[in-house]
C-alpha cells in the first residue's frame, strides 16, 4: 500500500475563491492509502513546497498528490520538490483543480465537490504509479530557421553567432522578407535596405549558415534535438553555384510580360529574375509560369546570354534530408486579399492601393524610381485618403478580430514622408484609434499630426467612389465634429490587416505545433514562455506568433536563438521516462503500433518462448526504444490485444481513475 | 468440386508440395460440418468433404497451422480469403509457409432455413445450378439456394478471392447489387431509444459462449482480453445484464476496421444474434468518413483507423454524425 500525502493549493483566492480548500483536504484524507492531508496558500512557494518536503520526510511517503494548477504550469516544480525530499520525482500527481474547476464554475459547492473528485482520481492513479527513471538522448548540435525574413536572418545569425551551425529555408528566390519591400522604417525613417541588406550579406557570408533559396520544408519527423527535416528544392532552371549573379540574362530574356512579384505587380519583369538587385543569394529564377522555352521549348535565350553556362532548364525538384536539434519558426505574414472589401473600391480603381503598394511606389528601386506617382495616369497625386483597419478589428466576418499592430505607426510614417517630399500635398488619415505603444512611437505620430499637418479624422471611412474624372471621392464620418466629410481624392491608401503567411497551417501540422483560430502559432506560455512553441524544440520568431513591427520581431527573434542556444548547448537531454512498453506475453505481432507511432520507435523481432510441454515457439514481437519513443500514446490504442501500455498513464491506472470520479 | 479438391490435395500431399490439408469433414450428421486437418491422402479419401454445408471459413487455423514445419494447404472460399489475407497482413499468417487454394463458390447452406422449409431427416445434400437437393429419410427434397442461403451468403459481396496460389473452379464476380448495409441504414434510422431497444433484445440472448469470439478471424490475439487476469476486466462481474452485453459491443471495436465481414460471428451464434450488424455498422462508418475501404482486399493499404492523413474528417464531423 502506497503512503499518500495530499496538498491542496488555495492559488492565493484563484482556487480558494470557489473551491472550499479546507473541505477537500478534509475530504480526501479518508481515500485509501492518504496519510496526510493539509491545504496552503501557494504550494509553489517556498513555504508551500517546504511543507510538502518535510511531509514526505516526516510521514515516509511514497507518493505524492498535489491539488492545485495545470500539470502544464507547475507539475515541473512539484517533481522537483519531491526529488529533493528523495522521493522518485514520478511519484507525484497533480489534480486541476484551478483550471478545471475554479476558473470555469461559480457554485462553491459544486466546485467544492468536482475538487474532491479529481482529488479522488489523482489518488486513485498515484497508487498504482511507479518510480521512474528517465534516460538521456543526444542533441544534433544544428538549427533550423524556416522563414528567411528579417525575424529568421536575426534568429539565425543570432544562432551562429554563437557557434552553432543553422540553416535557413527560404520559399521565395531570396532572404529577406516583408522588410525588403518596405521604403523607410519607423520610428527612425532609416531606410529599411540600409539596415536590414547588410545582415542579409553577413547571413550569406557566415560560414555557420547555409541558406536554402526557393525551398520549402516538405517533411518533418522525430522530437525535440533530433528532429529529421525533409527540405524540398524547388526547380528555378538554374545552376546556383554557376551563377554569378551578372543579370544578362534578366536583359535579354524576351518574355516581358510577367508581373513583378516584388513590385506587387505594379511593374513587370522578366521570366527569368533576380527578385531586387540586392538578393541573397543573388541568383536568377525562371519562373515556369511564363518562361517559353519551359512552356513550349522554343526560346533559350537565357541559355545563349549566360557567359556561366548556369541554366539548366531541365533542373528537377530535389530532396534534402538533414537532422537538427530545433527548429524555429519564422514564416511571417502577408497582408489579407481586399476582395471582400468593395466598399473602398481597391478593385475598382488602380489609384486605391495598399500600405504595403505605397511603399513601392515611394521606394527608390520600385516601379516609379521612388517619385509618388498614381498608379493609373502617373501624376502627382495632391489629395491622400489613408483608410486604417482595413480588416483589422473587425468583427463582420470579413477580416479579423485583432489588431494588426503595425499599421497606426506605418500609416504616421507614409504620411509624414509625404509632406515632407510633397508639401503640396493634403494629407487625410481616417482611424479608429490611433495606438503608438513603443519607445518613441507616440512622439512620432505627434510629429505627423503637430508638425507635418497631416489631418487626422477621428471615424471610419464608408465608401470610395471612383469619378469619371478620376477623382477618388471618399466618404467618411468624422466622429469628433460629429459630421459626414467628402473628400475629392487622387489616391486612397487602405492599410490592409496583416494574416500569417498560408504555409503556417501545414507546418504546424507538420510539426505538431499548435496554432490559434487566426492560425498564429501558439506559445507556451503566453507571459512567460513568449518565443517557445508549446511542442518542445520548436521556436517562435517574429509575427507567425502574432502581430509586430521590427524592433519587437528583432528582440523576440533573439529570444529564439537564446532558447536555441540553451538547448544546442546541451549534449544529452533527459528523456521523458513515461515511454511505452510491449507486454511480449500478450503482443500478437501485428504491427498495428508500428505503423501509428510518428517516432518510429517500435521495431519487430522473432523471438523465442516457451510453448507448452517442453516446446520452443517462435513469435513476432514489438519492442519499444525508450530513448526514441515520446510517450504519446498512439500505439496503446492502436494495439488490438492491449499488449502496448504507458508508463506513468497505464491501461490500469486510467482505468483506476475513471472508477474513482464514477464512485 | 468435392471429388476435384480430393484430388487435387492428396496430389499436393504425395508429391511433397505441402505436409498438412486444412479442409472439412462432416460430422455426426451432413449438416454439422466441422475444419479438419488432413495430414495423408487417405485421410483425404475418408473424410473430406465440401458440400452446400461447408460455410466455416478455414483461415484462422492457419495461425496454428502454418507454424508447424512444412507448407499448409487451405481452401478458402472467396469470402475467407479476404480474411486470410487480412491475417498475412497483420504478421499472424507467414504467407510463405500457406499454399491457399482458391475454390468457387455460389453461396452455402443455412441448415435452420431448410427445415424452415418443413424439410426433415437431412442425410445428404447437392446443388447443381443454383437448386439444392436435399436427401432425407423421407425421400429428396428440392430448394432453390437462394431461399436458405446463410445470412453472410445471401448479403455476399464479392465472388472472387483476394488472394490464392491456385484457382479450382471458376472465378466469380463481384456483386453488384449486393445490400449489405441495407439493414443497418434501418437501425440508423430508428431513434436511439428504438435502437436500444432492439440490441437489447438481440443482446439479451447471449449465453456468452464466446462462440463469435473463437470463430471470428479477426480475434487471435495470444490472450484475448476477456481472458486476461490483469486486464482489470476479467474478473470483475458485470454489474448488470447491459454490462455483459458490452462483450459485443467491446469485440466489434477491437476488430474495426480489421473486420472483413466474413460473417462468421452470426453463423455460428447458437441464439441467433445478428452479430454481423454491429461490424456492418463499423465498415459503413468507416466507407463513410474515410472513403470506401476492404479489410484483407490487398496487403498494402493502410487500415483507416491506424493512419492519419490531414485529409482526414475532423473529430467535430464524427462527432456530429454521432449526434443524430
Amino acid at each position: 500500500m502506497q503512503r499518500i500525502g495530499v496538498f491542496v493549493c488555495h492559488c492565493g483566492t484563484n482556487i480558494a475563491g470557489t473551491v472550499d480548500v479546507k473541505a477537500v483536504a478534509e475530504a480526501l484524507k479518508s481515500e485509501p492509502g492518504v496519510v496526510f492531508s493539509t491545504e496552503y496558500q501557494y504550494m509553489c512557494s517556498e513555504a508551500g513546497q517546504n511543507i510538502i518536503k518535510n511531509a514526505i520526510r516526516e510521514h515516509q511517503l511514497t507518493g505524492v498528490v498535489i491539488c492545485s494548477c495545470s500539470p502544464r504550469m507547475h507539475e515541473a516544480t512539484f517533481r522537483k520538490t519531491a526529488s529533493a525530499a528523495g522521493l522518485n520525482p514520478y511519484m507525484v500527481e497533480i489534480a486541476n483543480i484551478r483550471e478545471q474547476v475554479s476558473w470555469i464554475h461559480k457554485d462553491m459547492k459544486a466546485g467544492t465537490e468536482k475538487a474532491i473528485i479529481l482529488g479522488r482520481a489523482a489518488i486513485a492513479k498515484v497508487s498504482l504509479n511507479a518510480p521512474l527513471i528517465p534516460g538521456e538522448s543526444p542533441v544534433v548540435k544544428r538549427a533550423l530557421v524556416i522563414g528567411g525574413g528579417i525575424a529568421g536572418i536575426q534568429t539565425a545569425l543570432d544562432i551562429a553567432d554563437a557557434g552553432f551551425e543553422v540553416d535557413i529555408v527560404e520559399k521565395e528566390p531570396t532572404i529577406g522578407g516583408k522588410m525588403t519591400q518596405l521604403d523607410k522604417t519607423f520610428p527612425t525613417l532609416d531606410c529599411a535596405a540600409c539596415i536590414l541588406t547588410p545582415k542579409m550579406v553577413d547571413c550569406a557570408q557566415n560560414e555557420k549558415i547555409r541558406i536554402y533559396s526557393y525551398s520549402e520544408v516538405s517533411e518533418v519527423k522525430g522530437f525535440v534535438g533530433n528532429f529529421t527535416v525533409t527540405i524540398k528544392k524547388k526547380a528555378r532552371y538554374v545552376d546556383e553555384l554557376k551563377c554569378t549573379g551578372c543579370g544578362e540574362c534578366t536583359e535579354k530574356c524576351p518574355q516581358k510580360k510577367v508581373p513583378n512579384a516584388f513590385n506587387l505587380g505594379l511593374d513587370n519583369r522578366r521570366a527569368i529574375y533576380i527578385p531586387f538587385a540586392q538578393a541573397v543569394p543573388k541568383v536568377a529564377t525562371i519562373d515556369a509560369d511564363y518562361c517559353n522555352m519551359l512552356k513550349n521549348g522554343k526560346c533559350g535565350v537565357c541559355a545563349k546570354v549566360c557567359g556561366a553556362g548556369a541554366i539548366d532548364y531541365k533542373q528537377k525538384d530535389s530532396f534534402i534530408e538533414e537532422r537538427y536539434g530545433a527548429i524555429v519558426v519564422a514564416t511571417g505574414f502577408n497582408p489579407i486579399k481586399l476582395d471582400a472589401y468593395e466598399e473602398y473600391g481597391y478593385k475598382q480603381s488602380k489609384d486605391v492601393i495598399t500600405s504595403l503598394e505605397l511603399e513601392r511606389l515611394m521606394n527608390a528601386a520600385g516601379p516609379n524610381g521612388g517619385t509618388l506617382l498614381r498608379p493609373s495616369d502617373k501624376t502627382h497625386p495632391h489629395t491622400i485618403v489613408f483608410v486604417q483597419c482595413v480588416g483589422s478589428r473587425c468583427d463582420d466576418g470579413k477580416g479579423k478580430s485583432y489588431c494588426s499592430k503595425i499599421c497606426c505607426m506605418y500609416t504616421a510614417k507614409h504620411a509624414m514622408l509625404i509632406r515632407e517630399k510633397y508639401p503640396d500635398t493634403e494629407v487625410y488619415v481616417f482611424y479608429i484609434d490611433v495606438r503608438t505603444p513603443g519607445k518613441n512611437f507616440d512622439e512620432f505620430y505627434r510629429r505627423a499630426v503637430e508638425e507635418y499637418g497631416v489631418h487626422y479624422i477621428k471615424g471610419m471611412v464608408g465608401k470610395v467612389a471612383p469619378q469619371p474624372d478620376g477623382k477618388l471621392l471618399v466618404q467618411g464620418s468624422d466622429l469628433l465634429a460629429d459630421e459626414q466629410l467628402r473628400v475629392e481624392a487622387d489616391l486612397v491608401v487602405l492599410a490592409a490587416a496583416i494574416e500569417p503567411d498560408k504555409t503556417a497551417r501545414s507546418l504546424g501540422t507538420m510539426l505538431t505545433a499548435s496554432m490559434d483560430t487566426n492560425d498564429f502559432f501558439t506559445e507556451a506560455h503566453p507571459k512567460l514562455r513568449p518565443v517557445e512553441s508549446p511542442t518542445a524544440g520548436i521556436f517562435l520568431s517574429g509575427v507567425c506568433q502574432g502581430p509586430k513591427d521590427i524592433p519587437e520581431t528583432v528582440s523576440q527573434a533573439g529570444a529564439a536563438a537564446s532558447k536555441v542556444i540553451g538547448l544546442l548547448a546541451k549534449d544529452k537531454l533527459t528523456c521523458n521516462p513515461c515511454v511505452a512498453h510491449s507486454d511480449e506475453m500478450l503482443c500478437n505481432g501485428c504491427s498495428a503500433c508500428e505503423k501509428v507511432c510518428p517516432y518510429g520507435a517500435i521495431t519487430y523481432s522473432d523471438k523465442e518462448f516457451r510453448g507448452p510441454n517442453r516446446t520452443t515457439l517462435i513469435r513476432r514481437v514489438a519492442s519499444v526504444n525508450d530513448a526514441v519513443c515520446q510517450g504519446c500514446g498512439a500505439c496503446t490504442v492502436a494495439c488490438p490485444s492491449g499488449a502496448m501500455d504507458l508508463k506513468g498513464f497505464s491501461n490500469s491506472q486510467i482505468m483506476a481513475e475513471v472508477d474513482a470520479i464514477c464512485k | 468440386m468435392q471429388e476435384i479438391m480430393k484430388k487435387r490435395a492428396s496430389e499436393l500431399l504425395l508429391d511433397g508440395t505441402v505436409s498438412r490439408v486444412i479442409g472439412w469433414k462432416a460430422g455426426d450428421f451432413v449438416y454439422d460440418i466441422t475444419p479438419a486437418v488432413f495430414e495423408s491422402a487417405e485421410e483425404i479419401e475418408k473424410d473430406f468433404v465440401y458440400t452446400a454445408f461447408c460455410g466455416a471459413n478455414l483461415s484462422k487455423y492457419l495461425v496454428k497451422e502454418s507454424k508447424k514445419p512444412g507448407k499448409t494447404l487451405v481452401f478458402l472460399k472467396p469470402c475467407d480469403s479476404y480474411s486470410f489475407a487480412q491475417l498475412v497482413k497483420e504478421h499472424r499468417v507467414n504467407r510463405d509457409s500457406v499454399y491457399a487454394v482458391a475454390v468457387e463458390c455460389r453461396g452455402k447452406a443455412d441448415v435452420d432455413k431448410i427445415r424452415d422449409c418443413g424439410v426433415k431427416g437431412i442425410c445428404g445434400i447437392s446443388e447443381e445450378n443454383g437448386t439444392l437437393t436435399v436427401d432425407t429419410v423421407y425421400g429428396d427434397k428440392t430448394l432453390p439456394l437462394s431461399e436458405v442461403m446463410l445470412e453472410k451468403c445471401a448479403s455476399c459481396k464479392t465472388r472472387k478471392h483476394a488472394v490464392y496460389d491456385e484457382l479450382l473452379g471458376e472465378e466469380g464476380e463481384e456483386v453488384a447489387d449486393c445490400d449489405r448495409f441495407g439493414k443497418v441504414r434501418e437501425l440508423e434510422s430508428m431513434t436511439p431509444e428504438e435502437r436500444y431497444e432492439f440490441w437489447r433484445g438481440e443482446l439479451s440472448r447471449c449465453i456468452r459462449c464466446n462462440a463469435c469470439r473463437n470463430v471470428c478471424p479477426a480475434c487471435t490475439c495470444e490472450k484475448c482480453v476477456f481472458d486476461n487476469d490483469n486486464s482489470g476486466i476479467a474478473q470483475k462481474a458485470a454489474a448488470d445484464s447491459f454490462e455483459e452485453n458490452m462483450f459485443h459491443i467491446i469485440r466489434a471495436f477491437h476488430v474495426a476496421g480489421r473486420c472483413t465481414d466474413c460473417g462468421e460471428c452470426t453463423r455460428v451464434c447458437p441464439q441467433k444474434i445478428p452479430l454481423h450488424l454491429l461490424n456492418r455498422k463499423f465498415i459503413k462508418d468507416i466507407n463513410e468518413l474515410y472513403g470506401d475501404y476492404q479489410a484483407g482486399a490487398d496487403p498494402d493499404t493502410r487500415p483507416p483507423l491506424t493512419d492519419f492523413r490531414t485529409t482526414d474528417a475532423e473529430p467535430s464531423i464524427v462527432y456530429r454524425r454521432g449526434e443524430k
